[in-house]
């Protein structure tokens, strides 16, 4: 039932409208990372009516903020933060144009609500494999906001970077489909 | 009076915290393995078997586990005959932990709770450790530590229940609490189960439940047997790992209970992610 995809970004309506919560996906090219602090400032952004660091139109953010690289390394390790606190601001950049995020953990009804009218997946990564997917980003660089540390906007590059399909534009959510499978009551 | 040097404590913490990060403890790992094999999920064990390989090139490339390397909790026995020279031992340890976040790449996660600026000036580098201090007998300085991530903190909770909640009613208490967790705090959990105490009591027992070795078996059989019966109920949730389904959602369940005012039952349920960094040294 699950299929596998290698997509590069940015994504398109067509491409996302394709993937089905269970699939598998693989992800190259650039992706831009953002947490609790960088999130609050580019809704305040766009609150102000000016422009976004990066362009948001097809654009995939990643919740992430690595631990800073060894020398000779472009990053640390980087898995996926808790995503639902980031759940008041995404609405927001989905309706924008963002086409994909990347964390970890349930979204709220907002979220899965603008994924479905806009078109915008909601990927999962493993938490705690941060070893393992730092190892897929082959360069970053900070583009906003250096004093937020481990907060700040960073454009990666990745490649084969591994993340399931969370919530898919049609309103499903692997969390429940899965759990449901398992849970005895 | 046995004197030990204030630069022996800054080093072992150091050395400590660089290990942890990129080393899950046997104790851990084995669980883990345990967990990949009883798996009937075929998606949660394809996960199970990614963190097992993200064990296996954060311990050969020396990287860290996970990005989240934690605050810094300790649990410290000072021995009573010991003296520390050349300085406090509080400063010891939260001047080891600095130097072992930086020193070993590891990410910064303090900051303000309002502004949540993370600099130097207002928090240091992952500074303040969290210490728990208690004084024995003898001549030694034993530490436990504990890397604590934020996403298995964030869905733990305490409250205080009224004597007639009983036993059931910590069973449901943890129940709930890790129901509506679900993929949040990146199971395969430990579970540590504060009761009993006062408030903050059975906070900092919970806390303390984590440290123990999974595997180890309560030394009290009445809690050995309620460790059993709650592990099992968290089992049938169906969380699975990384909430993706599946039958292995807790690794254990620790408990520790303490008497308590005859008005009161205070429980409190402390979560540990699948990547239980904890270590033991005696100085």
């Amino acid at each position: 039932m699950s299929t596998t995809y290698h997509l590069t970004t940015p994504l398109s309506d067509e491409t996302v409208s394709k993937l089905k919560s269970g699939d598998i996906v693989y992800l190259n090219g650039t992706i831009f990372t953002a947490r609790d602090a960088a999130h609050k400032r580019l809704v305040d952004l766009l609150d102000e009516g000016k422009e976004l660091p990066f362009d948001i139109k097809g654009a995939v953010i990643y919740f992430v903020g690595p631990t800073p690289p060894k020398p000779g390394d472009p990053i640390g390790s980087a898995g996926p933060t808790t995503s639902y606190r980031m759940d008041s601001y995404s609405p927001r950049l989905i309706a924008e144009g963002l086409k994909g995020m990347i964390g970890k953990g349930k979204r709220n009804k907002d979220v899965t609500d603008a994924c479905e009218k806009y078109k915008a997946i909601y990927f999962g990564a493993t938490g705690g494999a941060g070893a393992l997917l730092g190892k897929q980003i082959k360069s970053a660089e900070i583009i906003a906001y250096p004093e937020l540390g481990p907060e700040a906007v960073r454009k990666l590059e990745v490649v084969d970077f591994p993340v399931t399909v969370v919530n898919d534009t049609y309103g499903e959510d692997l969390y429940k489909i899965g759990r449901a499978q398992y849970e005895v009551k | 009076m046995r004197e030990i040097a204030y630069e022996e404590i800054v080093k072992n913490v150091r050395d400590i915290i660089v290990y942890s990060a990129s080393n899950l403890p046997e104790d851990a790992l084995n669980a883990m393995k345990e967990a990949y094999e009883n798996e009937k999920s075929p998606v949660s064990k394809e996960v199970l078997k990614q963190l097992l390989e993200n064990a296996d090139i954060a311990s050969s490339e020396a990287r860290p586990l996970c990005q989240d390397t934690g605050l810094a909790v300790f649990f410290v026995k000072l021995g009573a005959d010991v003296k520390v020279v050349g300085g406090l031992l509080k400063d010891a340890i939260n001047e080891g932990t600095e130097k072992g976040y930086v020193e070993g790449y590891l990410r910064a996660s303090t900051c303000h709770p309002f502004t949540r600026a993370n600099n130097k000036d207002t928090v240091g580098y992952n500074l303040p450790a969290i210490i728990h201090l208690d004084i024995v007998e003898g001549d030694k300085i034993d530490i436990e530590y504990a890397a604590k991530g934020g996403g298995s903190e964030n869905v733990s909770r305490a409250r205080v229940f009224p004597p007639a909640a009983g036993k059931q009613g910590v069973i449901d208490y943890v129940k709930e609490c890790i129901s509506d967790a679900g993929p949040n705090p990146c199971p395969p959990l430990t579970v540590g189960v504060g009761i009993g105490g006062t408030f903050e009591k059975a906070a900092i027992s919970s806390k303390h439940a984590l440290f123990r070795n999974i595997g180890s078996v309560n030394e009290d059989p009445e809690m050995a047997e309620l460790e059993d019966v709650i592990k099992t109920e968290l089992n049938k949730l169906g969380i699975g790992t990384m909430g993706m389904g599946g039958t292995e959602t807790v690794l254990a369940v620790h408990i520790e209970a303490n008497p308590c005012h005859i008005a009161s039952l205070p429980v409190s349920v402390n979560v540990q992610c699948h990547s239980s960094r904890h270590t033991h040294i005696t100085i």
